[in-house]
């Protein structure tokens, strides 16, 4: 396990930095499919080189991985069934984006959640303060 | 009671979040967590089918179906690999004991480097797939070589294992899983 | 034989941190003015210890000592002097023993300035800190002494990781390192506080200029390692939300709101439990970090070698310290809600706001960086959560924030009174949109509702934070007040937002292979391949490719990007070619050698990406300004 791991460190960890990264292919002549397959790479986790998004990663496998997304919008699979793809090989761990399921809705109720209850306990507070003022005033 | 939950309440929650971490290391420390790995979804489901050029005899094809109806593991590996050197005497050991078939996928690596390290090394396969392009390394979700999985004789994915393949770790996680008569 | 010394060092400062915390914390057997000298030389000691210490790792680096472990894993013969040093702090061990130094030099601080502080108070003040001290020293000599030898000597040592080789490595931990270790104080301060009931404005006004402090050096530390990352990475990106880099962004928002929270306590005694909570969630987050880089919970990119031993005890201590002070708050906490009133449209209102959306956002990076965890050692499965997550989750509370901001600053304590300035902060309002949309119009493609809204609350800030230098400040200060230390920061955040804004909706990128004398366009610019020669540096060997910049035909600047393959260290790096201007900057990165001459490469056009970091060192200045001046009241 140590010795894998010290390969992918040698591949990834802070020593190479984004040549082997580079798309040596062409873009897609359309803006639209091109821009898919940028917002694409870079939401989906290298394997690898785990703290990066295969657009940015050197690994051979983000390179294939990147390969396998354009092969796949030329073929005209959506955005969806590219995901979609991935995660039956390679589980939600892949997805830098946790999709919404049992798992992460924590993670996208959490913002609307802690501001409604940030909302509310500060409206008591300020409530409450603001008839204090008033109190003294009055008296 | 709960107004020794209110009143502590800060400490509750950071003593719990404490009990997490402690939780965690000690899984780390253990083995059982790895941050690192992933954990496959391909448990349980259908291997994969794949249909590629044999190492051995460029003329020849290896297929999964080939060998149906037996237990395989399916092992990836690479010439380029230091880890996969690790894991080959255990793999020639491994294959002299068991009845089982041993089909090697050699990844992104050159066949005819690849043929002279099992012409040097030995050859634990019983047939060995050219994967050149990766495709059916990922169609296994395999992220770092060596990884050997455990098919079915139906075909289903009943174990994987990251890393090289130890005697000791076939016996503790791949041979529970095959039903007796498989194994000699 | 000098890196024993270096362990008596150690052992030594041990033996004085300890004294420390039992004279400070513990009965008081000797007058309290005896008590305090004593404490003020100990802390004044193992000061002089860990700067021994210190010299003593950085000789030994310096001078090649390969029988010492450290110098042997982190530097070699051919690495240029400078990295030699920074080598110190290069990796787990050395940058520990600078968290102690640094700690240290707090101490001494605050032990030389504290001259108005009541006594018993100081003396909880500096106990605590020698306490903190105490344990961070056992944790070095236990289990990761920088001074263990080898027992087999090498003739040449490992490289220092290349990426580390960089001038900005020299300032960025040090500096940020001043920030999480600066937030010990106000922690030190706080349970002070709760120790001996002086919990009162005095207390606000003491403590302000070090949290002041530790949030200046925290914001430059993270701005410098978001910059370095821009330029040294090669990929043009400038925060990752890599869990280490959250976790020295969590401090500083804690920081910001105890800032914050601080103001509203000095000036009419309220928000004690906020102030009082805040300064330990700081120091928490700030312990957490530690913990997370060293203990191998999560996979980052900047994590020192994982060991779950080690992260044990950093646990351990983080327990202790936070435990120990949330018992003192739970304790002491319930006696100090204060009457005072205040308005819904007054200051203390918008702050209460302020202090809700930090420690909102707060939680929500949080939470973001430790539910992959949480599913992991409870089995519930595996996600992966990285910046689309973050840079929503972000947003969501930090742009009502900024918003808030710039009518906050004009409300006035008890009364907001903002009636009076209805008509101005109108005007301000509309001018802030007009120069959105105007900043919007200056680049024709991408972006979206999210950009105009980023650019106006970045304008709006900008614009309110001069309105209120203008109205209220300039007639009576000048320039020369805490106040317009506000004012700067504030600016610092709108200069941010619009750098931010602008990066995010408009950077375009390209990947394109050349050959020599092709060129290709990215965003109105022409980059031409000019030519490949070899390059050598002190420690690396490799090719440069010099690439020509025009926009519109003229030209604007030769760049050379290098791939370098240092001696030391097989695997080849890329040192990408930025060049910048005013409004952007244009990067060219070299990539692989593709056959039959060609080259990959990849262009980036980053519009208003400086702004960034111009903002940052904005928010900087302006809290060392107010620092300034705070630092005067407390003398006062």
């Amino acid at each position: 396990m140590s010795a894998r791991r010290g390969i992918a460190a040698l591949v990834c960890g802070l020593w190479i930095v984004a040549a082997l990264a580079i798309d040596a292919g062409e873009a897609f002549p359309d803006a639209p499919r091109q821009e898919r397959y940028l917002a694409l790479v870079h939401e989906l986790r290298c394997v690898v080189c785990q703290n990066q998004t295969i657009a940015d990663s050197n690994a051979d496998l983000a390179a294939d991985l990147r390969h396998q997304v354009r092969d796949r919008i030329a073929r005209g699979e959506s955005d969806e069934d590219i995901k979609r793809y991935l995660t039956d090989r390679y589980g939600d761990f892949i997805l830098y984006d946790p999709p919404w399921s049992a798992r992460s809705a924590v993670l996208w109720v959490a913002p609307a959640l802690l501001l409604v209850v940030a909302l509310v306990v500060i409206g008591r507070v300020i409530r409450a303060r603001s008839s204090e003022l008033n109190q003294e005033e009055s008296s | 009671m709960t107004r020794v939950l209110r009143q502590f309440w800060p400490f509750w929650v950071f003593l719990g979040l404490a009990a997490v971490f402690a939780k965690a290391l000690i899984g780390i420390d253990r083995g059982a967590i790895d941050p690192h790995a992933i954990q496959s979804p391909l448990l349980g489901k259908r291997a994969p089918e794949f249909d590629l050029p044999s190492v051995l005899d460029p003329t020849q094809r290896v297929r999964l179906q080939d060998s149906a109806g037996r237990y395989r593991v399916i092992n990836v590996w690479g010439s380029w690999c230091v880890a996969c050197k690790a894991e080959h005497e255990a793999l020639l050991k491994l294959h002299l004991q068991q009845s089982i078939q041993f089909i090697g996928i050699d990844w992104k690596d050159d066949p005819s480097t690849a043929l002279e390290y099992v012409r040097k090394l030995g050859n634990p396969y019983d047939a060995i797939a050219d994967d050149q392009a990766g495709q059916v390394a990922i169609d296994y979700g395999v992220y770092g070589a060596p990884e050997s999985f455990l098919i079915s004789p139906q075909g289903i994915v009943l174990a994987k294992h990251t890393g090289p393949l130890t005697e000791a770790a076939f016996a503790a996680e791949f041979a529970p899983l095959m039903k007796p008569g498989a194994t000699s | 034989m000098m890196p024993e010394w270096g362990t008596l060092a150690l052992a030594l400062a041990i033996v004085l941190s300890l004294s420390g915390a039992v004279l400070g914390l513990g009965p008081m057997p000797l007058p309290v003015e005896l008590n305090l000298k004593l404490l003020r030389n100990c802390t004044l000691g193992v000061w002089w210890a860990l700067a021994v210490a210190f010299a003593l790792l950085v000789t030994a680096l310096v001078t090649h000592d390969f029988s010492v472990a450290y110098v042997a894993k982190n530097s070699n013969t051919e690495l240029p002097r400078l990295y030699c040093v920074a080598a110190a702090w290069g990796a787990h061990e050395g940058s520990l023993l600078l968290w102690a130094l640094l700690l240290s030099l707090w101490s001494v601080l605050v032990a030389r300035h504290s001259r108005s502080l009541p006594p018993t108070f100081r003396l909880k003040v500096l106990g605590v800190l020698a306490l903190v001290q105490l344990g961070f020293l056992l944790f070095t000599l236990l289990t990761s002494s920088p001074f263990e030898r080898n027992l087999v000597v090498p003739d040449e040592g490992a490289d220092l990781n290349p990426i580390l080789q960089d001038p900005a490595l020299a300032l960025h931990p040090p500096l940020l390192y001043m920030g999480y270790v600066g937030t010990a104080v106000a922690f030190a301060f706080a349970v002070a506080a709760m120790l001996t009931g002086h919990l009162d404005q005095a207390f606000a006004r003491w403590v302000r200029p070090w949290t002041l402090a530790s949030w200046l050096a925290l914001t430059l530390g993270i701005t410098l390692g978001s910059f370095w990352a821009y330029y040294e990475l090669g990929w043009g990106g400038w925060w990752f939300w890599d869990p280490v880099e959250n976790a020295s962004f969590m401090p500083w928002l804690a920081a910001t709101a105890l800032i914050h929270s601080l103001a509203v306590t000095a000036q009419r005694g309220l928000f004690r439990q906020w102030t009082l909570l805040l300064s330990i969630l700081t120091f928490s987050l700030s312990l957490l970090g530690t913990f997370l880089v060293r203990s191998g919970v999560l996979v980052s990119v900047h994590s020192f070698a994982a060991d779950p031993t080690r992260g044990l005890f950093i646990l351990g201590l983080l327990v202790f310290y936070i435990v120990g002070a949330l018992l003192l708050y739970a304790l002491k906490g319930q006696s100090l809600t204060q009457r005072g009133g205040f308005d819904a449209t007054s200051r203390e209102s918008f702050l209460l706001f302020n202090n809700a959306l930090l420690v909102t956002t707060a939680l929500l990076i949080l939470l973001g960086t430790l539910w992959p965890l949480f599913l992991e050692v409870f089995q519930w499965g595996q996600i992966s959560v990285g910046p689309p997550y973050f840079n929503v989750a972000f947003m969501i509370p930090m742009l009502p924030l900024v918003a808030l901001a710039s009518v906050g600053a004009h409300a006035a304590w008890k009364h907001g009174a903002l009636w009076r300035r209805a008509r101005g902060l109108a005007a301000t309002a509309a001018i802030a949109m007009v120069l959105a949309v105007l900043l919007r119009s200056v680049y024709p493609s991408g972006g979206s509702w999210l950009t105009l809204c980023g650019f106006f609350a970045g304008c709006l800030i900008l614009c309110s934070s001069l309105a209120l230098w203008w109205w209220d400040l300039r007639a009576s200060f000048g320039l020369r007040h805490a106040a317009v230390g506000m004012v700067v920061a504030h600016l610092g955040i709108g200069v941010f937002t619009i750098g931010v804004t602008g990066v995010s909706s408009f950077a375009i990128e390209k990947d394109v292979s050349l050959a020599p004398q092709e060129s290709a366009v990215v965003a109105d610019y022409r980059v031409t391949f000019i030519a490949l020669q070899p390059v050598k540096g002190p420690n690396y060997d490799g090719l440069g490719g010099t690439f020509e910049l025009r926009h519109a035909n003229q030209w604007l600047a030769t760049v050379e990007s290098q791939k370098r393959v240092f001696h030391a260290g097989g695997a080849p790096m890329t040192h990408a070619a930025i060049f910048s201007r005013g409004g952007y900057d244009l990067f060219v990165a070299l990539g692989e050698d593709l056959g039959a001459g060609k080259w990959s490469l990849r262009l980036q056009y980053k519009p208003l990406v400086r702004l960034i970091w111009w903002g940052g060192v904005l928010m900087a200045l302006g809290g060392l300004w107010a620092l300034v001046f705070r630092a005067k009241e407390v003398k006062a």
